[in-house]
């Protein structure tokens, strides 16, 4: 227990530090808010969806977390060559303690930072509907973030080299953020679309997103809660197992 | 205290290493040398519980590391060839974690961190974020992090790779220092002759997969009739070129080099 501990504080740690990358990572997510939201804002009005802004910001909190998620999550993969990781990996601790330190960690982070965009998402306009299903929405982050803090653990397992980054950021991270329902409604969507769209575990997590913070869901929430919640189980497994695995 | 016997390591077809016998006494300061893909780090690997043997017998403490991993983890410290402290924290910081993992109780831990900052002569800098560190401060801080749990036996696998002659001469006087004053065998690769002379008590000389030598560096240079341990060196291993194959590892070290992160 000591290890898990020590180890998700470790991460918190190091990202209360990283000061410059924290303002860095709020970059992207200000320029989709302030490009998008506030340029596609009169067409999505004049279709008559309302206004675009609202519902441009529970996408770009999760894109925020879903980002940062995966990031640290395939760090372990730098980590483990010449980071602290590997230390902990000859360390007398069983494997499954550190990697649920570490992916917890990252989930935490993560939250962190997709909270501060929440905050530049209210100061650039945004207000959620109801105060009181805020807590909801918490819920739903830290699921969102927890599935893809996994995720990147698995990944970051199992590449050899950095080789493979680029190739999960291009087919894997940018998909699943584009074709979630982030940046458009998932109502009235081409066939293969819709199709993908249900399958991006992404969609289920911005539509929590949206049915907590202004009360427009497509799937439904509860829907949106369990798949999340079977996902977060079935991908810190997979986790477990891919990171037991590693080889120092 | 390091005992093996007949061991054998195949990764498919090529024995890395292939059927060697060796042991090393309580206390004792052992050089581990070899020219690059020779089965050194295959070796320590074996050693230190991360990669079972094909074949042979390992005994750390009397104890096997295949079979009772964290028993052997606790009674070794570790010093890799590639750095492993976090940048982010600080030497205190990268050292209380090193402790709690390793189940050391707080009491002792903040003692026995004092001690060995301070033999490191790191205490004045216990506060500072390891980026902001030398590379031979930070070796440093690795290896009295690998003392804090008080190991029967510390692995330094070239630890002085990339050091100035003047940081690797501390290194090892402060090594040397907590060698005499605690007991702890140390078990060390390098490919600074001058080092292991200086340093071990006994050198192994391993080339292919097999031990070609082993014995005092006296005992070396009058085997082979040379002058010097580097000479030995050649004699007993060969002037041939090793021309390695870059694997993942060596790959990921060339993009640190690059983005300049490495130490």
């Amino acid at each position: 227990m000591t290890a898990i501990y020590i180890l998700w504080l470790r991460e918190v740690k190091r990202y209360t530090r990283s000061k410059v990358q924290i303002i860095a990572s709020l970059g992207q997510p200000v320029l989709y808010l302030l490009a998008l939201g506030y340029g596609l804002s009169p067409v999505f009005r004049r279709s008559g969806a309302g206004s675009y802004l609202q519902f441009l910001a529970p996408g770009i909190i999760s894109m925020t977390v879903l980002f940062s998620a995966m990031f640290s999550g395939i760090a372990l993969l730098w980590d483990r060559q010449f980071g602290f990781l590997k230390e902990t990996l000859v360390a007398p601790v069983p494997r499954v303690h550190i990697m649920i330190g570490r992916t917890s960690g990252a989930a935490t982070t993560a939250m962190l930072q997709g909270l501060l965009v929440a905050v530049v998402c209210v100061i650039a306009g945004f207000r959620p509907v109801s105060l009181a299903m805020v807590p909801l929405a918490l819920g739903y982050l830290a699921l969102i973030a927890l599935v893809f803090a996994a995720l990147g653990t698995t990944i970051g397992s199992s590449l050899k080299d950095m080789q493979g980054f680029q190739m999960v950021m291009n087919f894997l991270v940018l998909p699943i953020f584009f074709l979630s329902g982030a940046l458009f409604p998932l109502q009235g969507l081409p066939a293969v679309l819709a199709a993908i769209t249900r399958v991006d575990p992404l969609s289920y997590g911005v539509d929590g997103l949206r049915s907590a913070l202004i009360a427009q869901s497509h799937f439904g929430f509860l829907t949106d809660a369990v798949v999340l919640a079977a996902l977060a189980a079935v991908v810190v497994c997979l986790g477990a197992w891919r990171f037991t695995k590693i080889e120092v | 205290m390091i005992f093996v016997e007949h061991l054998t390591r195949r990764f498919g077809e090529l024995a890395a290493v292939d059927d060697i016998s060796f042991q090393v006494a309580p206390g004792e300061i052992f050089a581990f040398l070899g020219p690059n893909g020779a089965g050194k780090t295959t070796t320590i690997r074996m050693l230190t519980t991360l990669l079972a043997p094909t074949s042979g017998r390992i005994a750390i403490d009397g104890l096997d590391p295949e079979r009772q991993q964290n028993a052997v983890r606790k009674r070794i410290g570790i010093v890799f060839q590639d750095p492993s402290l976090d940048q982010q924290l600080t030497a205190w910081e990268n050292m209380d974690i090193h402790g709690a993992l390793y189940g050391v109780p707080r009491r002792i831990r903040r003692e026995r961190m004092k001690t060995l900052l301070t033999t490191f002569e790191l205490w004045d800098r216990r506060d500072e974020q390891v980026q902001l560190f030398s590379g031979g401060m930070r070796r440093r801080l690795e290896i009295a992090r690998g003392l804090l749990h008080t190991p029967r036996i510390l692995f330094l696998d070239e630890p002085t790779l990339g050091l100035d002659p003047q940081t690797r001469n501390q290194l090892w006087t402060q090594v040397r220092q907590l060698n005499e004053a605690e007991g702890v065998t140390v078990f060390l690769t390098t490919h600074y002759m001058d080092e292991a002379e200086k340093v071990a008590g006994r050198i192994g000389v391993i080339d292919h997969g097999k031990i070609v030598a082993i014995g005092s560096s006296t005992e070396l240079k009058e085997r082979t009739k040379t002058a010097t341990l580097e000479e030995a060196f050649l004699a007993l291993t060969g002037t041939a070129i090793r021309e390695e194959t870059a694997g993942a590892a060596e790959r990921m070290r060339q993009m640190a080099r690059m983005w300049g992160r490495r130490r």
